[in-house]
């Protein structure tokens, strides 16, 4: 997936070497290159994405923050770069994604349980290792619906729950989300929202999150990266490292206050440009 | 009305379905009796309803019945048999497709009964004649369908497959596959009308001894235009059943569709 496409003529001049990331880096980006219809979307863009953390990606419209998930989950070619895992290339990691629009994300052919069971058998799981991995899922979301339903037969909260069950099935190491809650309705968000943040208290998994919401990106985060206009860069890196579980009240705590200014000042600095 | 009894409304909505049909029928009696058509042309609606009847409750219009309608099958079976597979090779292929997809247009848009000729050297007058040729016009609409439905594919169902790992052959199987049901049966349905279009049309022209076709044609050469138009109505009826069978398959088989 990583392959140069489009080599540059100036290819023969001598590689940087590669730069790890600080230690508790999960993802580093180098160099990463995007063209979109003959313009720089990415431009030598260098990144480290924190081990067992949620980073969520805001930034103007039109910046490539799907784009850049995509990238990384392999879904988008990339121009030039290299993006590893721990070290390791894509085709060694596993990764689960999660689609803003569940209804094109699950399969109406099969009942909602074999759609979860899916990566598994994928996997080349046994059926009995099958079973038991979705008894422990289905514990772990306390799922209050029928899953030998359709997934048509679903609301769009429990289907969009199910689609982050299946990502999830095959314990990944990394958990790519592209607005998840975005074709919600707020008081599924709040529900979904709240069981993403247990999975991520259960489970410690990396986690990778595109949200047009500022609230909801910084109340996720322990990271919240803010980019620029095309041709994309980082505008800033906050932390924001208030205790989890984060609730209601945490939305009023001065830090989450001020986390949630200094974004939005970044962003609305960006925007100017 | 006594006390306690229960007025039952009728819900006329339901019958709405039969308006047309009875109105067409009083109207049509209504023209013969007036003598605004001679009957010599047109018979009075009972007297047809009453042939088309006892023919279809075991008189010989039955068997043309049975015989245009294996026919059809047959023609549409080995249509579906090679087209389905064939198109959604195809699709998986895109460049494979593009490349035959001027031919498949091509004679898709041409009339297959201008190919009766065609057919007819080939063949000659005979059974086959009648299934291949029709089986021919079924087979472009079903090839075209699933191809086409694979290729419309959502591409968001296949980015999912792949981004959970899937391989070329899996998400050909668990996704392309499936994907392509819905427009193929809509091609099915097609595929069958047109297979009935044919197989009439060949019975008519091409020699043959049975089929509604040659039944229609067989009257009217005679003026009995009561069995001509009994038979007429047996092909109406013939073709009505088979759309109402595939639907009803299609909503059993992509049970999804629409949702």
């Amino acid at each position: 997936m990583n392959a140069v496409l489009n080599a540059p003529v100036y290819a023969d001049v001598p590689r940087q070497p590669f730069r790890p990331g600080p230690s508790g880096t999960h993802i580093t980006i180098r160099g990463l290159t995007k063209y979109f219809a003959g313009w720089p979307l990415y431009e030598n863009f260098d990144l480290d994405i924190p081990k067992g953390k949620i980073t969520s990606v805001f930034g103007p419209n039109g910046c490539g923050k799907s784009t850049l998930i995509n990238m990384i989950a392999g879904l988008v070619p990339i121009d030039a770069g290299e993006i590893l895992f721990d070290g390791k290339s894509l085709k060694d990691t596993r990764i689960g994604y999660v689609f803003q629009n569940y209804r094109e994300a699950l399969f109406p052919w099969m009942r909602t349980i074999d759609n979860i069971a899916y990566p598994l058998k994928l996997a080349g799981f046994t059926k009995a290792e099958v079973d038991r991995r979705m008894q422990e899922l289905v514990a772990s979301f306390d799922v209050k619906f029928d899953l030998n339903r359709y997934p048509y037969e679903l609301s769009g909260g429990q289907q969009q729950t199910a689609s982050i069950m299946r990502a999830l099935a095959p314990r990944p190491e990394v958990l790519f989300l592209d607005e998840p809650f975005s074709a919600l309705d707020f008081e599924m968000t709040l529900f979904i929202r709240e069981k993403l943040q247990e999975v991520f208290i259960q489970t410690g998994t990396t986690m990778m999150l595109v949200s047009h919401d500022l609230e909801e990106a910084v109340y996720l985060a322990d990271h919240v990266l803010l980019l620029t206009k095309r041709p994309t860069s980082v505008a800033d890196l906050l932390v924001y490292d208030d205790p989890r579980p984060r609730t209601v009240q945490t939305l009023t705590e001065p830090s989450f206050v001020q986390t949630k200014k200094k974004s939005l000042e970044i962003f609305q600095r960006e925007v100017r440009k | 009305m006594p006390p306690g009894a229960v007025r039952r409304s009728i819900d006329w909505g339901k019958a709405l379905p039969l308006v047309g049909p009875v109105v067409l029928l009083v109207l049509w009696d209504l023209v013969v009796r007036f003598g605004l058509i001679k009957a010599i042309l047109l018979p009075l609606p009972g007297d047809t309803l009453a042939t088309l009847v006892s023919g279809l409750l075991g008189g010989n219009l039955l068997t043309h019945f049975w015989v245009t309608l294996e026919r059809t099958l047959l023609a549409f079976a080995i249509a579906a048999g090679v087209g389905m597979p064939l198109g959604i090779v195809l699709g998986s292929a895109e460049r494979a497709y593009r490349s035959v997809e001027f031919l498949v247009d091509f004679f898709r848009s041409t009339p297959a009964s201008a190919l009766i000729p065609l057919f007819l050297l080939i063949f000659g007058i005979s059974d086959v004649n009648k299934v291949a040729i029709a089986a021919f016009g079924a087979f472009l609409i079903v090839v075209f369908n699933s191809a086409y439905g694979v290729i419309n594919a959502r591409k968001q169902r296949v980015m999912a497959a792949r981004v959970m790992g899937a391989t070329r052959w899996q998400i050909f199987r668990d996704v392309l596959f499936w994907e392509s049901l819905q427009p193929s049966f809509v091609g099915l349905r097609s595929a069958v009308s047109m297979a009935l279009v044919i197989v009439v049309v060949a019975e008519m022209f091409i020699g043959s001894e049975n089929g509604l076709g040659h039944k229609i044609i067989d009257a009217q050469q005679v003026m009995n235009v009561k069995v001509m138009y009994a038979a007429i109505m047996a092909a109406g009826i013939l073709g009505y059943l088979l759309n109402v069978a595939f639907l009803f398959i299609e909503r059993r088989v992509v049970h999804w569709s629409g949702r």
